[in-house]
């Protein structure tokens, strides 16, 4: 591993639907050990730049590199939270099932978890303080309980770059306490997040580096220089004077 | 006619294995289907199959099973690859594609059985058995045909349970740890294709769609493991096939297929209305019980942990 190169690293990056692009020549860098949000209007493109990072969808043009490398390289050492509602909750199976999920990437196809993967996956439960849920089936969780499974099977990938899509979005006060702990926890322990946010007042709270997107990149960089009144009316189109109360 | 005759007779114990081994493999292998929200696959797939029956004695001028559902499998696949790209490559959505795949496939088919027919062929009786299945045809070599072909689809499921697991719970998550769902996708299917070969000499096109998702729909009511789900699918699966071959064979010619079906949605209905957890009996009673004791409700009761 190049420990010089950059966790994320995207260049000249385009994404279209159809022919409507949604993403227009992206660049991003962000360095190692900062917990960043990705901010920006609806339909900004923020969940389809995590996608189009971990090649979940197709890239009209650019390049996206994570630790110097391809993500195809690079994928054991990035973990994912898709947003929660990106999932059929009612599926059969228990919380501890789900978070051992995070361990198949590193199983490789066919081997299944062993007995030390589901002691893991139940110490990362125990993370996001949901080691009494282990075996509640993911049905009966409530909509935080979800959120932190999901934030579980991330911790049980063991990566070093963490890309999580809206992991705030309708938790209850607890869990988001829970999530707030946890992101400085991987700070602490030298792991980079990038978060999907689009709560305006919380951000520069809870991150302390920021990318504002809408389409285009308007801003990017540590979250005391970057938050500034001008940058965020330029992202939101000068429509939203009041949700800036937090702007330096 | 008791269980007794039914493993006595000869032609009873093929009909009834037979029916039992489609049970097992249709009900395990329907339970992705089911819980990938593609129930209406099997449907399209099967009445795909037609076409494939028809082509396949064209060519070869053979009725004999392996070479029909040699072909019915090709062209259950074509069918299969059709659907994937028609939502990968346009803006129809999948059910439609269903649909589209589902009839112009069985259109052709019987187009071709009706070309067929016509041809004053002396051979050609019987193709249309396909069409509802007839399980009183069936004989040692084709339930050791159906054993086989389920038991390698099966195999090939319990090598990659873990992977079909992740698919049908969170695909996205599944293609950021690498694990090419679309290929994956078009396996699980290819394995449903199976499943319907085995199905189409005993329940036929038409019908055998049910034997896919009835045992899933069933199971999923009774237990919230997957493993178990699988288990108890595929039993139900061969409850209802062994259940329909006695209650047609019993009674003077009652055709098996329709009464395999029949007995599955007894089962069905059976667990949708009294599973413990699920069953829709249970949440009346709990509902007018909640209505009764309004203090107590138990569903008011905080979370442990909230």
């Amino acid at each position: 591993m190049n420990t010089d190169a950059k966790p994320l690293a995207i260049h000249d990056l385009t994404v279209a639907y159809q022919d409507k692009p949604v993403l227009w020549d992206i660049d991003l860098s962000v360095p190692s050990g900062v917990l960043a949000a990705i901010v920006g209007p609806n339909g900004a493109g923020k969940s389809t730049l995590i996608k189009a990072t971990l090649g979940l969808m197709p890239i009209a043009a650019g390049t996206i590199q994570m630790f110097g490398q391809t993500y195809a390289k690079a994928r054991q050492m990035v973990g994912y939270v898709p947003q929660r509602s990106s999932v059929d909750w009612d599926f059969p199976t228990n919380a501890l099932d789900v978070v051992l999920m995070g361990t198949y990437g590193q199983l490789g196809w066919i081997k299944r978890p062993s007995k030390a993967d589901r002691e893991w996956a139940l110490h990362c439960l125990e993370q996001v303080a949901m080691a009494d849920f282990a075996q509640r089936q993911i049905s009966q969780l409530s909509g935080g309980q979800q959120q932190r499974v999901f934030l579980a099977r991330a911790l049980a990938q063991r990566a070093q770059l963490y890309l999580m899509d809206e992991p705030f979005v309708g938790v209850d006060a607890v869990t988001e306490r829970a999530i707030i702990s946890l992101l400085q926890q991987l700070r602490s322990d030298g792991k980079t997040v990038i978060c999907v946010h689009h709560d305006l007042d919380s951000a520069p709270e809870y991150f302390d580096w920021v990318a504002l997107l809408n389409v285009r990149m308007i801003a990017a960089g540590p979250m005391k220089t970057t938050w500034t009144p001008e940058n965020i009316s330029q992202t939101y189109g000068g429509r939203t004077q009041n949700l800036i109360r937090g702007a330096a | 006619m008791s269980l007794f005759d039914l493993f006595s007779d000869y032609t009873l114990r093929n009909v009834a294995l037979g029916a039992m081994v489609l049970g097992i493999v249709s009900g395990i292998l329907g339970c992705f289907a089911v819980l990938r929200r593609q129930g209406l696959l099997g449907d399209a797939l099967s009445h795909a199959a037609l076409p494939g029956i028809a082509i396949a004695y064209l060519l070869t001028g053979s009725k004999a099973p392996i070479v029909l559902l040699l072909g019915a499998g090709i062209a259950g696949w074509v069918g299969t690859l059709t659907i994937n790209r028609i939502v990968r490559d346009t803006r129809i959505s999948e059910d439609s594609a269903l649909g589209i795949v589902l009839s112009v496939f069985f259109g052709v088919g019987i187009l071709l059985l009706t070309y067929i027919a016509k041809r004053n062929d002396a051979n050609q009786a019987g193709l249309d058995r396909f069409l509802f299945g007839q399980a009183a045809t069936l004989v040692a070599t084709d339930v050791l045909t159906m054993s086989i072909l389920g038991g390698l689809a099966l195999g090939c499921l319990v090598l990659l349970y873990k992977e079909f697991k992740l698919l049908a719970f969170d695909p996205a998550f599944a293609a950021s740890l690498g694990f090419a769902p679309n290929r994956l996708g078009i396996l699980l299917t290819s394995l449903i294709v199976v499943a319907i070969v085995i199905g189409l000499q005993t329940v036929g096109v038409v019908l055998m769609a049910a034997m896919l998702v009835g045992p899933a729909v069933a199971a999923r009511q009774w237990t919230h493991r997957l493993s178990v789900m699988l288990l108890l699918s595929g039993v139900f699966g061969a409850a209802a096939g062994i259940a329909g071959t006695m209650l047609s064979l019993g009674q003077q010619h009652v055709p098996t297929g329709p009464m395999i079906i029949l007995s599955l949605t007894a089962i069905v209905a059976i667990s949708l209305l009294f599973a413990p957890a699920r069953g829709l009996v249970w949440a009346k009673l709990r509902q007018s019980h909640a209505l009764n004791h309004e203090p107590r409700n138990r569903e008011a009761q905080p979370v442990k942990g909230e």
